[in-house]
């Protein structure tokens, strides 16, 4: 059986450590948010510029001036820090960031990765990802294996519009998690959601892909 | 030397001609300049090409301009949340230049520093690349990127002294802080306008130097985008 969205996000949440600074996308990665293991010391980063990102506020609380990088009302907690754009980018560009767990419409198994821009759609704009895959020390990605029409996104090569080349260190969908070697390339497959087998799984992918010993 | 105007209409007096380049401060409609943008519109200004990172929504932030068709152009990294912009987009209105957000950030700063190019590791091997110079450092790709500057920037702080130092509140510093250093001109509008020494010097975010005008806005309207909110147990 496939991975929800939250078992998904769980699984992502294994990837933080104590003391980390993390940047998460809007989506299924807001949801590791809500996983991160009790006694862990995680800071959020925000790219419009805060670091500490609270939960929600109460109604009647919201913050025009208190906002997520999806202009979601937030709240700051007692070690929060707040800073102007070009400072923000610097911590992401600068590689002070640990993590980033980001949202895709397409990975290749070179650890190419397109999620901003579909052609013949209207285009909303890449905001910070691409800044992101490029900056961030490590890049873990989060989606559905397969799109709801049902087409492969884990590929060869995207053929969509990349938002950054060989970025991608970990992908996790809904029925497998792959370890993406993004500079000398090679793909391993190394966990499998309850149920599913690595037929299906190649049945379902373009990129090759090996199978982590003892996972078969 | 007098900085304070009486209002943003006056503020912005002589400074506007069409076709001229503008920044606009926010992200979201989180710490914009509504007041300036108001006057903006009133002074009927045409051809304006606007760096702000978003476009604003229908019916506001710098949505009003669009409205009126006073923009020919906007240089963001994201315009997904306004339909008369994609309107405008696909008629072939309006032109649109997408940066990558911290890329425009950088431009920005760049702009002001005086810093005329950078290199960055942001887009290399996309389409933002395209037609622009690549340089190895250190064995890794960058694409050169350059400086932004406006005629007039338009940016909204918390509070403000008569000398034109501006302290921002929370998120809503953004881009307002690198756009008021990368104006000719900036012009500035804040919730609280006090005399000098009532700010704590130490605690300002930007320095007067880079503000030539400032207004009292008064109220504000503080639009939220998207209000989000949890049950209290």
């Amino acid at each position: 059986m496939a991975w929800t969205r939250d078992e998904m996000a769980a699984r992502a949440a294994k990837e933080l450590s104590d003391g980390f600074y993390v940047n998460l996308g809007i989506g299924i990665p807001t949801l590791v948010a809500n996983y991160i293991p009790e006694g862990m010391h995680v800071t959020l980063h925000s790219e419009n510029g805060m670091l500490g990102i609270g939960p929600f506020p109460y109604e009647g609380e919201e913050d025009p001036d208190l906002i997520n990088a999806g202009k979601q009302t937030v709240t700051e907690l007692p070690h929060s820090s707040y800073f102007d754009s070009a400072a923000s980018f610097g911590m992401i560009r600068g590689g002070h960031i640990n993590l980033a767990i980001l949202g895709a419409m397409q990975v290749a198994e070179n650890g190419d990765l397109a999620n901003w821009m579909i052609p013949g759609k209207l285009v909303k704009g890449m905001g910070g990802a691409m800044d992101l895959v490029a900056g961030v020390q490590r890049v873990v990605v989060v989606m559905d294996h397969n799109s709801k029409a049902g087409d492969v996104k884990f590929l060869k090569a995207c053929d969509l519009p990349l938002t950054g080349t060989h970025v991608v260190d970990l992908l996790i969908t809904d029925i497998g998690v792959f370890d993406i070697d993004k500079k000398n390339g090679g793909v391993t497959l190394i966990e499998i959601a309850p149920g599913v087998t690595v037929d299906e799984i190649r049945e379902r992918t373009e990129a090759s892909f090996e199978v982590a010993p003892g996972l078969a | 030397m007098n900085k304070v105007f009486p209002d943003a209409a006056s503020a912005l007096d002589g400074l506007l001609f069409d076709g001229m380049t503008l920044m606009a401060g926010g992200f979201g409609l989180c710490g914009v300049p509504e007041h300036l943008i108001e006057a903006l519109k009133a002074s009927g200004t045409k051809n304006l090409t606007i760096i702000s990172n978003n476009a604003g929504v229908d019916g506001d932030g710098l949505g009003v301009l669009l409205e009126t068709r006073q923009i020919a152009k906007m240089v963001s990294s994201y315009v997904g949340e306004n339909k008369l912009f994609e309107k405008q987009y696909l008629d072939g209105d309006l032109e649109l230049e997408f940066n990558p957000q911290g890329t425009l950030a950088e431009r920005i700063r760049a702009g002001g520093a005086g810093i005329p190019a950078f290199f960055t590791k942001t887009g290399v091997g996309t389409l933002v690349a395209e037609g622009k110079e690549i340089r190895d450092f250190d064995g890794e790709d960058y694409v050169m990127e350059s400086w932004l500057r406006s005629d007039v920037s338009i940016v909204k702080a918390w509070k403000g002294d008569t000398e034109g130092n501006l302290i921002f509140r929370k998120t809503a510093r953004n881009f307002n802080a690198p756009m008021a250093t990368a104006g000719k001109i900036t012009v500035a509008e804040v919730e609280e306008l006090v005399e000098p020494g009532e700010l704590q010097a130490d605690e300002i975010h930007c320095a007067g130097i880079f503000v030539q005008r400032i207004i009292d806005g008064g109220s504000y309207r503080k639009v939220i985008e998207k209000r989000t909110t949890r049950p209290r147990s």
